[in-house]
């Protein structure tokens, strides 16, 4: 490890580009967020090389004491490398997606990705719990400003919505860590991660944190400021929010409600359940009747991100890291639908999927990079999007088949509305003649997909190098809510070598039953 | 380096090469790399397949890659090789590197050749490590790659409404069974803590009379398990309930069909039931299934195939009813019988698509049997091949001595059936004897439709248009005989042409296999000792082979005896007393509407399935969210503030400061809490 404090210099070299954005014209101010983000690229390639994967629990740790017991303390796990690394690589793209289409104030909208930037990776790296907070919620005001100055016709409402749901959640969050602060004597999320809450305590704890980030996944029904927002939001705007700031509720569950309160976890597992399955069926469904493309995709990223949901709450090995890596390869590929979007949203200034057709046509390019994202957003195995789905169903399928018989409807719902969207789209007759005239993806649209596809790809057929940092930190979480785990519905039995009646009541099959050659305990609570 | 890394490999690194570069490279040199990539991998297939047959070789298990490690779950990519995938080598190698050659002729004037001839090449890929795979993961990748590139393939003339409705139908129906696939592979992880085949088939036998919690209800392990992969076969193979989307699948080019929908993928489902046979042996409920699922799409698709008029749809009904036969044998455990149909089925049934793709050619693309006729001069060796499709489909061959491809392998599923002996296994056997005289009568309908008869091409729109195509282009060099003369004889002065070359080898090598391909690996495949050659690929009971050779004459005389009797009823109604149709469907009208329009399937799922998912989907958006969650959620807030403040304009611009407000009402308590410690 370097003695460079990466953290750091990763945080404060956005925000130097935001002041230069603020002083320059729109010609520079494009160029600079550019160059910030590129930089802090580079930071984030360079803090990956030098993580120690199997290393130390925390790294890259900074500490300094501000006013008044304030602290400024950073520090990165795996799980937290993996997002920064999804958020410096999706920001150059998003400057890039905003290059020709920002005319107004673009000096100010390019400082606010630049800040945006910034809390981000404050977010994924701050260890003090008000550090955290003040992140967590600070970010979402840049969010929030982007869609309100360079939204849509109807971004007041968007943005309106979007701040509602949101305050509900982080005064309650506030609130409890208030609470937390006080009753463990520290604001060191490390130390809180292994404080042991009182059971009564983490009831209410687990409500306050799950509020905010309920919203912020978002889960059904706290889901509705989703679609409007990104329909709003310019296409810069809603490949971050699909790609990062979703994942904070994730990140959210991960760092503190699983580890902290990991008895009221396992408590409201049933309600995590619950929602998320209905969430898959209905926002897949609503997906599958939209006529504006945006809003197909965000309903599609909850139905995704409800696969986040039961994944982390099933408390194994698989269910935790696929949970992991639906978050990154949704940032990947719903950021790139987004994009997708944006590309043909710039030529024909609308996003009513009729007033489009047989773009394979005059833009085989781009039907070619649509299909790829298309495929990963179903989770076609060799993507993104299968390794995650798969990982994180297997894990829930240790709780409950009824549950991922439910989630997996997905794959057929997820199917159904993204080919009818691409089939509408890409296939069928040029029925538009602005439409048919629309030119292929120039030069700069291809440096933005090209790294994408290859990012989803990479994560399809070699998952391992993004399934290896976090490893260990994942074996840990495992090993806290261990206690936690349900018991799962499977309770494989052998009525043959018990002939004594009461071993068909016994809750699992007895170890000796087994087969030699067999592995039929892969779940430790059998071994009981 | 082992040879399979270049089978599998070339095909992809062709289609990458065709698909991305035909634009540097050119359109021929896009099609000469794919077609010479398989060919290559079919000439390193037909060694290793040759040396299993031999008895030299022995299984083998290549490294590739590491895929997924978490926590126990572990698998890597690797190319496993066995009787088994040896089989399906060559098989897939064989007839994917002659449909690339054939589609050089029947592509001919498509300007989309380079997409078209990648695709196949994909398709080659994933079809390859499907068959390759060492675990149930690559099998499924293999499996989501081979329907991928059928839904590319299929949605190919992708300006057709038709073509991309039939792709979309084909990838989601499969998704359906895909639910069933990846369950089963969830639960076998849980069961045996692997995903990899060997392992799991080892273990197999060990957790057999154990229950399992599925769904709130308790069943037995291994069925739970296999009837849930099952399911995934069921997609697959276009079994019944889930075989809707395959002869709407005839949208594809013709080549795609032969390849895709009758020869390789649709067989995968076979292959996955053979491939874990030791794992289904140990269910006491899942043979049964497969057995009554595989006799009643038999019978269903054969009843079908019956009245349909596109050649194409005969061909996928006949496709769908002999995959059914398949699976019986599967069933009633004959897995060396059901991978034997498989193998001389891929060559008959290649043949007779690329002979009717030959057909479709000749006839300027129209695929309506009834404007054909007569066409057996016209195109004698188009006939010919499909005369020796048409015989190796209907069984044609005498007991104990010698017949052509489908004889074998159909009657050794058939006496399987009967030799098994139980009631599911007896039933298999009397629908299959059933369904054999309608593959009878359908195969040789579409021969006397085609080849026999005066011509009717005169009431096709498709001849039509070349007709008046040529005069349009003053080419009445071809139409000597004028209109007078056409319209008598019912040509319309149309004059169908023999295909070229690039066309007409496939149909020779592939009427070789269909002649040949039974007499030759019969023993192989199903004879006693058969444990030699699958050497533990899959499993193999003694006492059923020799019990198949040992059933009554009958039983082995009687797929001989409804061949010639669904010859004889075509032979009566469609060449020596053409009337007999009509006057049959207006005596049965409602048998043969029912039948012409598939039994309503696709009805049924659409009032099912389709328009209340539609429907939901609206009821969720508009009543859901925006009439609840938004009216009592954000909009109600907003009606309340507004109520209160009185002030609904000031909302919109003053919103901003009371979020700042609270982030710093946030701060400052942060703050305090900081100081006060």
């Amino acid at each position: 490890m370097s003695g460079l404090p990466f953290l750091s210099l990763m945080l404060v070299v956005p925000l130097i580009g935001a002041v230069a954005c603020l002083a320059a014209g729109r010609e520079q101010a494009r160029m600079i967020a550019l160059a910030a983000t590129m930089v802090d690229l580079v930071l984030g390639a360079m803090l990956w090389a030098s993580y120690d994967v199997g290393g130390a629990q925390w790294q890259f740790q900074e500490h300094a004491s501000l006013f008044a017991g304030f602290e400024w303390k950073l520090g990165i796990d795996g799980i937290a490398l993996l997002l920064i690394g999804l958020t410096v690589f999706l920001m150059p793209i998003c400057i890039g997606a905003s290059w020709n289409t920002i005319e107004k104030r673009a000096g100010e909208y390019y400082a606010n990705f630049l800040v945006m930037e910034t809390l981000m990776i404050g977010v994924f790296s701050a260890q003090d719990l008000f550090l955290f907070y003040i992140m967590f919620e600070a970010g979402l005001i840049p969010m929030y400003l982007i869609i309100g100055i360079w939204g849509g016709a109807d971004r007041i409402y968007a943005s309106y919505k979007f701040f509602l749901y949101t305050l509900l959640g982080s005064v309650l969050m506030l609130i409890a860590m208030f609470w937390m602060a006080n009753e463990a004597g520290t604001t060191d999320i490390p130390t809180l991660m292994a404080y042991n809450f009182p059971v009564q305590a983490q009831w209410w704890l687990w409500l306050a944190f799950f509020a905010s980030f309920a919203v912020k996944m978002p889960m059904w029904p706290t889901h509705t400021w989703l679609p409007d927002a990104h329909v709003q939001a310019p296409t810069g705007g809603s490949i971050i929010l699909a790609g990062v700031l979703l994942k904070m509720g994730g990140y959210g569950f991960i760092r503190f409600s699983l580890p902290m309160f990991p008895e009221a976890s396992a408590q409201f597992a049933p309600l995590i359940y619950g929602l998320s399955m209905a969430a898959v069926v209905i926002t897949s469904l609503i997906a599958l009747v939209q006529h504006d493309m945006k809003k197909l995709i965000a309903y599609s990223s909850v139905a995704h991100m409800a696969i986040v949901t039961v994944g982390l709450f099933a408390f194994n090995r698989q269910g935790l890291e696929g949970s992991m890596i639906v978050m990154l390869s949704h940032g990947l590929v719903a950021g790139a639908l987004f994009l997708a979007v944006g590309v043909i949203y710039d030529r024909l200034h609308t996003r009513e999927i009729d007033r489009y057709g047989g773009l394979a046509i005059n833009m085989p390019g781009y039907a070619l990079f649509f299909m790829l994202f298309t495929m990963a957003s179903i989770g076609l195995p060799g993507t993104s999007g299968f390794v995650g789905e798969f990982l994180s169903l297997i894990g829930i399928y240790a709780v409950s088949s009824a549950v991922t018989l439910v989630c997996t409807t997905g794959i057929i719902l997820g199917a159904a509305y993204m080919l009818y969207l691409y089939r509408r789209v890409v296939f069928g007759v040029q029925k538009n003649a602005d439409a048919a005239a629309m030119p292929d993806l120039d030069a700069r649209e291809w440096a933005m997909m090209v790294p994408l596809a290859v990012a989803v790809l990479w994560m399809g057929i070699y998952p391992e190098t993004f399934l290896a940092p976090m490893r260990k930190d994942i074996a840990s979480l495992e090993a806290r809510v261990a206690q936690a785990r349900p018991k799962g519905d499977a309770q494989i039995r052998f009525a043959a070598a018990h002939s004594a009646g009461h071993a068909a009541d016994h809750s699992a099959g007895e170890p000796a039953a087994k087969p030699a050659g067999g592995h039929a305990a892969a779940e430790p609570e059998e071994a009981h | 380096m082992h040879p399979i890394i270049l089978i599998v490999f070339l095909p992809l690194v062709a289609a990458i090469v065709a698909g991305l570069g035909h634009d540097i490279i050119g359109k021929v040199a896009a099609k000469a790399i794919t077609t010479g990539a398989l060919f290559a991998s079919c000439a390193l297939s037909w060694p290793i397949f040759l040396s299993f047959v031999a008895g030299g070789a022995e299984a083998t298990v290549v490294p590739v890659l590491q895929w997924v490690k978490s926590g126990e779950l572990d698998f890597s990519w690797a190319l496993r090789v066995d009787t088994l995938t040896a089989v399906m080598l060559v098989v897939v190698t064989s007839v994917s590197a002659l449909v690339h050659l054939y589609s050089w002729g029947y592509m001919d004037e498509d300007p989309d050749q380079p997409r078209f001839f990648a695709y196949l090449s994909l398709f080659t890929f994933a079809m390859l490590m499907l068959v390759t795979a060492d675990n149930l993961v690559q099998m499924f990748f293999g499996w989501e790659g081979v329907g991928l590139a059928s839904y590319l393939l299929i949605g190919f003339w992708f300006r057709k409404p038709s073509a991309n409705a039939a792709a979309m139908k084909a990838f989601v129906v499969n998704r359906v069974g895909d639910l069933g696939f990846m369950m089963g592979i969830f639960g076998t992880f849980l069961v045996f803590g692997t995903v990899s085949i060997p392992e799991i088939l080892s273990a197999a036998p060990g957790m057999a009379g154990s229950t399992i919690g599925f769904l709130g209800q308790r069943f037995d392990t291994m069925t739970v398990l296999c009837i849930l992969l099952f399911i995934g076969a069921m997609g697959k193979s276009a079994q019944l309930g889930l075989h809707t989307w395959l002869s709407d699948a005839m949208e594809g080019p013709t080549p795609v069909s032969a390849l895709i929908h009758a020869a390789t993928m649709v067989t995968a489902g076979v292959f996955m039931v053979c491939r874990l046979s030791p794992m289904f042996e140990t269910s006491p409920v899942a043979p049964g299934f497969v057995t009554f699922i595989g006799a009643a799409t038999c019978f269903f698709a054969a009843t079908v195939g019956t009245t349909q008029t596109d050649i194409k749809r005969v061909i996928a009904y006949s496709t769908c009813s002999q995959l059914g036969y398949m699976f019986f044998a599967a069933g009633v455990g004959a897995y060396g019988a059901a991978m034997f149909h498989l193998f001389t089925h891929a060559f008959f049934k290649a043949l007779l698509f690329l002979g009717a793709g030959s057909v479709i050619h000749a006839m300027y693309h129209e695929q309506d049997m009834r404007y054909y006729g007569g066409l057996r001069k016209s195109i004698p060796l188009t006939f010919w091949a499909m005369m020796a499709g048409t015989l190796a489909i209907t069984g044609v061959g005498i007991v104990d001595v010698a017949g052509f491809a489908g004889f074998y392998s159909k009657d050794a599923i058939l006496e399987a059936a009967f030799a098994r002996g139980t009631e599911l296994s007896t039933f298999a056997f009397a629908v299959g004897i059933f369904a054999a005289l309608l593959t009878s009568f359908y195969s040789w309908r579409l021969m006397f439709l085609t080849f026999y008869g005066k011509p009717r091409w005169e009431q096709s729109e498709h001849i039509q248009h070349a007709v008046h195509d040529a005069h349009g282009h003053g080419d009445h060099a071809h139409n000597d005989h004028g209109h007078h003369a056409s319209s008598s004889d019912g040509t319309a002065g149309y004059h169908p042409h023999e295909s070229p070359l690039s066309m007409l080898i496939p149909l020779g090598v592939l009427s070789v296999g269909a002649v040949l391909a039974g007499f030759v690996f019969h023993g192989a495949f199903i004879s006693e000792g058969i444990g030699e050659f699958w050497k533990g690929s899959l499993a193999f009971d003694e006492h059923l082979i020799r019990a198949m050779h040992e059933v009554p004459e009958w039983v082995k005389w009687a797929p001989f005896g409804v061949m010639l009797t669904g010859f004889a009823i075509a032979y009566y109604a469609y060449i020596a007393s053409p009337a007999f149709p009509a006057a049959f469907v207006s005596q049965f009208g409602a048998l043969y509407t029912f039948l012409l329009n598939k039994w309503y399937w696709d009805e049924l799922y659409d009032a099912v399935f389709i328009r209340p998912a539609m429907w939901l989907g609206r009821v969720f958006w508009k009543v859901g969210d925006v009439g609840m969650i938004d009216r009592f959620g954000p909009n109600g807030a907003a009606w309340i503030v507004a109520r209160s403040s009185r002030a609904a304009v000031k909302l919109q611009s003053g919103f901003l400061y009371s979020y700042a407000l609270v982030m710093l009402v946030g701060l400052v308590g942060a703050v305090s809490w900081a100081i006060a410690k």
